[in-house]
Order: structure tokens, then sequence, then C-alpha cells
């Protein structure tokens, strides 16, 4: 029976086996310039822009004068790239404009460090690689790779490697001329990519493996922070099919599904595969396929991709597929080997979709229509077919990638690479890549990692994480729940740096923890208060009393509303200036003898009530300590 | 210092494992650590000893060997049968184009096993490279000399430019020199001035990012010089590179007009104080009207391309700057030198008399300047007149690589000395004009 805690599924039956690869951007300068590091906003892409640049890459050749089958993909689809050239983080290097520069050396440190922390054994000299990348998402054509360590251990799975590399560009979008837009602010940032062995046992544990990967990162006090600085891909495979590689899992909390519905698609596939054996359906017999131009039956369909592909003076081909009726199309929320079809579809041809039989008759094309297409096409009871209207020649195009993925439900679940959607399910990118895509970057000088140099980082090794929380819990006296979140989140040097200057480790917890995160809720530009320097001077100000503790939120909130007018304007615009104690005493004298008869009814039970009528005036002026004392003291003075 | 050859202990594990790069080894460290994988040629900058292993991921590594390391032959390098490339059959319906291969970034292809960039063998192997050039043209190739630019003497000049002439004369329409970026405008120079009466283009192309890299410029370079020679009516030697960092434009530059302005940019090469001949976008050719026409070989008597190839490699190149010395010059002329001046074509007083020494034992000095764009004016300011009367030649808007390439040739064509200042003073094959247009300076 699978445990319900650790997934859906029974994995130890099923043969899982899991990885995982995780990326990290750190917090140092690019890896081969001396450009700024880092992406600015995706609104600011347009008026930071200083250059574009349109280029294409060009498939090499290997050594055996083979095309690697990854970037025979990319180079099936001959695309034009655009790179936008952003002020500050891109020069000659991201342009592929002028050789790399040596390695940034703060970045090959701090992969040291998390190789220390892993318990990995470093190598003696680094070597920079190059990995072959034809998608444009790197100017060269290659991504500039080196292996700092191998071996290590989390959480009981064993750590292969440990590298350092660069990141790639961003992508924008593909614009109507099929042009690729990318920015070059992000291509050299430093990636730690740590890549561990496929011993995960569950869907659950692959989660936990990636926190503690995560937090050992942070414990490095030198990563990025935010969304897209780290990046979880996800190797799953199962007894029957072969390893699947998928990318880009952006959440920690949705590993384990994502894995399931991984195993869910997979199980599925084998499911096609048997059923496709049982109806005698083999490789000889889909080598025999050809797509037919069914143009004549359905040039008359009120199908709106029919009536616009005739109008550009396109076709409609129909490819059979004996066999496949009822396996294309799956259940609404699961697997669907159509969904296979139209991503191969749209990678090697670019077409927005295709139909298949399962869908139809809907979109516009009728039950005659489908008919008609079966006719034509002389199906059998278990034959199904897939449909494309385009240019002839894209249209062709088109279901020869699907003929090609129909012929791999024959086989093994093909290896290959897939992106994570939002939703949790995956979708094909690109098969996966030969090993004969990395030879030596031989215009980087390969870096010695010296005995000095690691006596250095073992020197300086940061605390580990639950190390990290046991000194915050007795040296701040925050609870064990607050620390774990400060230091959980990477807050931790931040943190550090605000408590050496102004000891009010409660309120920043509850600043970092709550207020910022409330305040980016409200759509409240947060940016002002995440330097170290700026919660120094407003915690400041309420360690000098100029405001209280119950004013925070407002006095944070003021601030980031205008910065500009310093934590001054902010306390004052937060109507929050403090008042002095004889001031609480007059106030609250005020209204207790305004309540004299309540007061003497009551006694001291009347501190309660009247507790909120003070409050109504005195909240974030006074500490509320202070007043509940007077309060108390005026109350006994009358009662 | 010299490169050390000291053998170390790695070396000696190797030799007595019997191992050559590429075989597989395992190595186990003194503290019992096994690595296992192919042995890789270290990195002219890894630290002495550093062995490099290529793992089973893809990932080389270097380690050290301490004293106790073990190293074992696994297995040798499995031998790697490379498929015998055949040209396709050539297309006798379509222009002859002769590739002649001189080496360079263009013509280099990389060991994926060692990352080492090696010369493509034969010139077949670079047209093979970029197959489209078959549908473009009949192509023929042939292996001049194989060499970095920065290597290449008048010699090779001589020897490319009796190629380029034969290859004509065997029916070539245009021909094609794939040639290292470094000195291209030196041997364009030099071929203009060697083949004056060209019957077709011959055209010059260089790569400024390995044909390794997807990114490299070679394909579309290459395919770019092919067309050209196929289709274009030239009668001139031309570059033929980027014309903007993009993929999009190619220049065509004339063959003693052009310089390499950038170290490293695809857009490199610019023609300085003229336009470019024409340009090349979406696989159609640009010419502009000031392109030199091709001479037939039909209207020479012979059937020949006339060549005239004679140099005389007793001329230098002397960069003025404030510290020149006079001995310096003295030291450096022979029969003729080209001076690098300062602005419209200067040098320190101080070296009057060294140039005036010079000239009056006969050797020829030309002045161009080292802003490179504009002209050389020694009658402006009265140091330049003062090198007027030293009996300095004015090289008018030439670029001074070329006025270099070009006194070479005149003093081997002639030795005369009414002829060289003639010659000198005549503009021969488009290297120098008595007009500047306003739109040629840096852009």
């Amino acid at each position: 029976m699978a445990d319900e805690t650790r997934g859906r599924h029974d994995y130890a039956a099923l043969g899982f086996k899991c990885g995982l690869e995780i990326h990290q951007q750190l917090d140092t300068g690019k890896l081969f310039c001396r450009c700024q590091s880092g992406v600015v906003d995706v609104d600011e892409v347009e008026s930071l822009t200083e250059f574009t640049i349109e280029r294409r890459l060009r498939p090499t050749e290997s050594e055996l004068g083979e095309m690697d089958p990854a970037a025979a993909a990319e180079a099936r689809r001959g695309l034009l790239f655009r790179y936008h050239g952003i002020e500050d983080h891109s020069c000659l290097v991201e342009a592929d404009e002028e050789p790399p520069h040596q390695p940034d050396g703060d970045a090959i440190d701090i992969t040291l460090t998390l190789a220390a922390l892993t318990g990995a054994r470093v190598v003696d000299e680094i070597e920079f690689m190059r990995k072959i990348v034809i998608d444009g998402s790197n100017t060269s054509g290659f991504q500039r790779t080196g292996l700092v360590a191998l071996g290590g251990e989390v959480e009981g799975v064993g750590i292969l490697t440990t590298a350092i590399e660069e990141d790639s560009c961003r992508k924008l979008d593909t614009d109507e001329e099929g042009v690729v837009n990318y920015t070059l602010d992000r291509l050299g940032v430093p990636l730690i990519e740590v890549a561990t062995d496929p011993t995960i046992r569950d869907a659950q544990h692959a989660k936990e493996v990636a926190a503690r990967i995560g937090a050992l990162l942070r414990a490095t006090g030198r990563v990025r922070r935010g969304l897209g600085t780290i990046r979880q891909d996800l190797n799953v495979s199962i007894a029957c099919g072969d390893r699947v590689e998928i990318k880009g899992v952006q959440d920690l909390r949705s590993i384990p599904r994502v894995a399931d519905k991984e195993i869910d698609r997979q199980l599925h596939m084998d499911h096609i595969k048997t059923t496709l054996h049982e109806r005698g359906i083999d490789a000889a017999r889909l080598d025999k396929v050809a797509a037919v131009d069914v143009t004549l039956q359905l040039k008359a369909s009120k199908s709106k991709v029919v009536q616009g592909a005739m109008k550009r003076k396109g076709v409609v081909l129909a490819l059979p597929l004996p066999g496949f009726d009822g396996l294309i199309g799956g259940t609404a929320d699961g697997p669907r080997l159509g969904k296979e079809f139209a991503a191969y579809a749209k990678k090697y041809a670019g077409v927005r979709g295709v139909f298949h039989s399962d869908e139809l008759p809907a979109y516009g094309i009728e039950q005659e229509e489908v008919d008609a297409v079966r006719d034509a096409l002389r199906l059998d009871t278990h034959d199904g077919f897939v449909l494309a209207a385009e240019s002839a020649t894209v249209a062709r195009a088109a279901l020869d990638a699907v003929l090609e993925r129909a012929k791999l439900c024959l086989v093994r679940l093909p290896r290959e690479v897939r992106n994570a959607l939002p939703d949790e399910t995956t979708v094909f990118l690109r098969p996966l890549p030969g090993a004969a895509r990395m030879y030596p970057e031989t215009d980087v000088r390969p870096v010695a990692v010296t005995d000095e140099r690691m006596a250095r980082i073992l020197s300086m090794l940061p605390e580990r994480p639950e190390e990290s929380v046991g000194r915050l819990v007795q040296q701040h006296k925050v609870s064990t729940e607050v620390a774990v979140q400060i230091v959980g989140e990477g807050l931790l040097p931040l943190y550090d740096t605000v408590l050496a200057q102004v000891g009010r480790p409660n309120e920043l917890a509850r600043l970092l923890l709550q207020t910022l995160p409330e305040l980016s809720a409200e759509d409240v530009d947060t940016a002002p208060l995440s330097d170290g320097v700026t919660l120094v001077t407003l915690l400041g100000a309420l360690d000098a009393g100029r405001f209280a503790k119950e004013a925070l939120t407002d006095v944070a909130r003021a601030y980031c509303q205008s910065p500009d007018a310093g934590v001054e304007g902010a306390i004052s615009a937060a109507g929050a200036e403090a008042v002095d104690e004889s001031e609480v005493v007059d106030v609250i004298a005020r209204i207790v003898e305004g309540h004299s008869d309540f007061v003497k009814e009551r006694g001291k039970a009347a501190v309660g009530p009247l507790m909120g009528i003070v409050m109504k005036e005195l909240r974030g002026k006074a500490d509320g300590a202070l007043v509940s004392k007077v309060l108390a003291e005026e109350i006994g003075k009358r009662a | 210092m010299a490169e050390t050859t000291t053998t170390t202990l790695k070396d000696e594990l190797i030799d007595q494992a019997g191992a050559t790069p590429g075989d597989r080894i395992r190595v186990v460290l003194p503290d019992g650590t096994v690595h296992e994988g192919r042995l890789m040629p270290t990195h002219s900058f890894s630290r002495p000893g550093t062995l490099v292993l290529k793992l089973d991921n893809g990932y080389n590594i270097g380690l050290n060997t301490p004293e106790g390391t073990k190293l074992d032959l696994v297995a040798p390098e499995p031998a790697v049968s490379v498929p015998e490339r055949k040209a396709p059959k050539g297309d006798k319906t379509l222009p002859t184009v002769q590739i002649l291969g001189t080496g360079g970034t263009i013509a280099s292809y990389v060991d994926y096993r060692t990352g080492a960039v090696h010369p493509a063998k034969r010139a077949e192997d670079l047209a093979l490279m970029v197959p489209e050039v078959f549908d473009i043209a009949n192509i023929r190739s042939k292996v001049v000399v194989e060499m970095f630019s920065e290597d290449m003497q008048p010699t090779e000049w001589q020897q490319i430019a009796e190629e380029v002439a034969k290859a004509f004369e065997a029916g070539a329409r245009g021909v094609v020199i794939p040639h290292g970026t470094d000195t291209m405008g030196y041997t364009a120079a030099a071929l203009a001035f060697m083949l004056p009466q060209l019957p077709g283009p011959v055209v010059l192309v260089g790569a400024q990012r390995s044909s390794d890299r997807p990114s490299s410029d070679a394909a579309m370079n290459l395919k770019a010089a092919v067309r050209i020679a196929a289709t274009a009516h030239l009668g001139e030697v031309v570059v033929v590179m980027h014309d903007e960092s993009d993929d999009t434009r190619l220049a065509i530059h004339r063959g003693v007009r052009v310089r390499k302005m950038h170290t490293s940019r695809r857009d490199a090469f610019r023609s300085i104080n003229h336009p470019p001949l024409g340009y090349l976008e979406d696989d159609e050719v640009l010419l502009a009207a000031h392109i030199r026409p091709t001479t037939p070989l039909s209207e020479q008597k012979d059937g020949k391309v006339p060549r005239f190839l004679a140099m005389d490699e007793e001329v230098s190149m002397i960069q003025s700057y404030p510290g020149l010395w006079p001995d310096h010059i003295l030291d450096v002329v022979k029969k003729g030198t080209i001076l690098v001046g300062t602005g419209l074509g200067h040098v320190a007083r101080r070296c009057l008399d060294a140039i005036r020494e010079c000239t009056a034992r006969g050797a020829y000095v030309v002045m161009t300047s080292q802003c490179l764009y504009g002209r050389t004016n020694m009658h402006v300011y009265a140091t330049g007149r003062d090198l007027i009367h030293a009996g300095v030649i004015s090289g008018e808007d030439m670029l001074p690589e070329t006025a270099y390439v070009k006194l070479m040739w005149v003093l081997g064509q002639t030795q005369d000395p009414d002829e060289v200042r003639r010659n000198l003073h005549t503009n021969l094959v488009g290297e120098m004009d008595e007009r500047t247009e306003m739109t040629t300076y840096l852009e």
C-alpha cells in the first residue's frame, strides 16, 4: 500500500527512480565577465535595452560526423534569435563578441563552501567545459560549466556532482515572425548546480532533499533570493520507461505533485504501448503510414483553423494512425497522448496545434466531415487520425513529427526533457541530450583548488542551518519557529546585519516575516525596506521611542509608499509620533475621569473595557505596556 | 621563462600504465578514492603534474597524483572510424568556384575529445562543413598553405596569387580564399597588386568565431563568399565579412581598403576612407557603382591572368610615437619604410636628421597616418614641410598596411627611382583616391 503522506503511488513496486538537479543563482558578479549580475524587471526591459542583435545558431558536427539528437531537434527549426542587451548587464562577452574573461573567484569560493557543507570531494583543478545548447538561450551556442566536486550526501541521498556554471538568457517571447526574443541580463550569472543520485525514495522525499539542498545553499549567505533564482529539475523514471528530465519546477511544495503526475503519465504511456501491442500494431505497420490530403473533404468546414488555412491557400492533411482510436484523447484532467502529439508538432513545425480523432467532432468540425476523413483514409474501428491545417510544407512537417512520436509509443517511454507547467503537469521540450555535448572550454584557464584555498574555505565555513536556528533562539530569544523561518527563507545575513546594530530581534522578525509579505500582498512595493541600512534606521527610531511598536506596520507602509520622505517622514505620515509619559498620563486621566461612575462601580475590572477607549487615542503613539500600567494606576486612584 | 619539461609523477604513472590520451584509465588515490574515465591532454595553463580525466558524465576534472597514487589502463581508446566524407558531385550547370585553403579560424574544427582546434586538412572539409555551398556553385577545392595568418609571409602571398591565376585559367568563375583574419587585409592588398586584371572575383573570407561553435560566423561568411565568387561581376580582390554584429548582412570590402578594426567582433572588418563595394543580404548581392570590372581572359593576348608576383622584402613599418628614437629609424630602414605618423603625417623633429640620412642612402620613406581615417598632408605644419624637404613621400589616404604592401610590390617590379616614385604617387588598383567622401568616416 502506498503511504498517503509520502505520495499517491507504491513507489518501490513501480521501480521508482528519482534524482534532483538544483540550480541556484549566486549573489556575486557574473561568472565570465565583469558586468552587473542579476536580472532587471520585465517591465524595464524596453527602457533599459541598449542594443539588440539578431543571430542564428548552427548545429556543429561531433567528431563522428553525427549530430546530437537534441541539436538536430533545434536545427530543424532554423530559428532567428533577437538578443536585448541590458544596460550595465551586458557587454561583448554576453554578445558573444569577445572571449570569456577568467572566472569570478567569489563564485568558485561559494561553490567550494557548499561542497564542504555536503561533504563532497573537491577536485584538484576545475576544468571548464562547453555544453552545447542551441535553443538560443546562450549566444555562443553553449553553456560554460565546470565540475567542482564529486560525492557528498543530503537526507540520505548521494550527491553526484556539484558544478559552477553560467545561467542562460532570459526568454521574453516569440514574436509573430517566429523570432525568439531573449534578454542578456541573466546570461552569465553564476549558478551552482547540485545533482543527486537517483535514490530518492518517493515523491515526498524528493521535496525534502530539495529543501535541504536549498537550505545549505542559503547557509552560504551568498545566494540570490526571489522568484526564478533557484530552479529544480526532477529526473523521474519507473521500471517501464527511460529517464525523463523535468525542468523548471519553481516551487518546492509542488515537487511531490509534479512527480506523482509524471508517474501517472508514464503509466498511461505504458498502457498505450500495451494496448497497441494487443491490437497488433508494430513498427512495420506505422512505417507504411503516410499523410493524405483531405482538403477536399474539409474545405467547407466551419472550423476557424481550417478556414484560416484555406484563406492562406493552405491544405488539410490527415495522418492515419492504425490502432490509436481511443488512445489519443485520454481523460480530461489526466495524461493525454494528444498533448504529446501537439507538443511535437509545435516543436518541429511551429504549428499551434493539431486535431485528433478522439476529440472530434468539435472545434467546428462536424461528424460528417469526420466520417469523410475516415473514409478517405480507409480507417478501421480501432484506427485514429490526426489533422493539420497549414501550408503544405508546414502541415507535412507537423504530421511527420506526430508520426515520429506515434512510433515512440511502441517502444519504451522515450528519454526526453519536459517542462514543468503551473498545473504541475509537464510538456515535451526536447529529446534528452546525449553525452557528446561537452567539450573543453579552451578560452578559460583551469582553476587549481590549492590546499591554501581549501584551508581558507574550511576556516570560514558558515553555520549549517540547524546551527543558525540554535544560535538565533539562544542569542536573540526568538522562538524556534521564527528562527527556522528566518533561516529557511534565506534572511539570516540580513537579520544578523541589522541586529548587530539595533537590538530589536522580535520586531525585525515580525517585519521581515509578516509585515513586508502583508504589504506586498496589498501591492505596496516593499523594495525600499529590503536593505539593512534602512531597516537599521527604522528599528533605531523605534528603539529611541520615536514611535511605538504597535505602529510598526503603519510606519513601514508609509515608508515604502514614499521612501524619499525618510523614516521621520513616514512616522509623521502614519500619525505615529510617540507621546511622552506625562501626555499618556494626561490622556488616561481624562478618560478615567469621564467614566468615573463606571470605574467606581467596577473597580479594577474597569481596566479591560476602558483599555479599548484609551487605545483608540493612543494606539501606535505609546507603548502598550506603559498604557496598561498607567491605566491601572489611574483606576486604582479612583476605585 | 621557457616551459618546464620536468617529468612529474603523473607522467611516470601514465608511462608505466602505457596509457595515451583517449584511453580509459582507473586512478586510485592514496586515500582509496577511485576515479575512472578517459585520459585527457592537460590544458597549457594546468599546474604541472595535474592529471586531466574525462568522466562518463562528460566533465573533465583535474586531479593531483601524490606519491602512492595508482594508475591502470582499463581499455585503450576505441578506434573511431570517421566516415569518409565525399563532396557531392559537382553540378556542372552551376558556376565553378575554386576554394583555396590557407588556414585560420574559418578553416579549423574542434576535436570534441580534447577541445583542441585543428585545421581542416582539405578545403573540401571546409566546404562540407557548409554543404549549402554545393547548391550555389560547382566547388573545386585545394589547400595552398596551412597556417595561422600571423605567420604568413610574402612567399605565401605569391603562392596564393599563382594558384588564383591558375584557377581562373582552369575555368573558375571566381575564387574564394578562407584566411585567418589577423593579416587578411595584408594578403588581400598583396593579391590586389599582384593580380591587377582579374576575370572574376577573388574573395577572401574569415571567421571571428571558430566553426565548432554553433554561433560561428564561418558558415554565413563562407556561403556569402561563394555566392559572390559565383555571381558577382567584380574584377578585384575583396574581403567579405559580417557587416554588423547581427547575422543579417555582410559587407564586401575592397582588398586594398580594408582593415581589421576590432580584436574579436564579427564585424571587425571595415572599409577605411572608402565605402564598401557592396553588401549581401538575404542571399542577394548588392554592388556599388565604384567596383572594378572584370577583364575576361579572352582579352588577354596569351589567354592567361597577368601576374606580377615579385616582392622586395627589405621594407619596414615604423610607428611614430613621442619617444621614437632616431637611431631606431636608422637601424630599421633598408630599402624603404612606411612611417605611420601622427596626425596629418608627422614625426618628432628630432627624427628629421635620421630620415634625411635614410633618403640620402636611397631609401623610400612613405608617410601614412596612425589616425587611419583621413589623408596625410605635410604642407600644413612646419614639421610636415621639413619632412617633404627630407624626401618623404605622401601616402595620401592609403592605409599604412596597404602602403607597406604596395612599396614591397613596387620595389619588386622596378628599382628605377623615377618609376618607383611614379608608382607610389599613382592609384594602381583603387588603393588611393584624390577624393574622400564625407560619409566614409566611421561608417
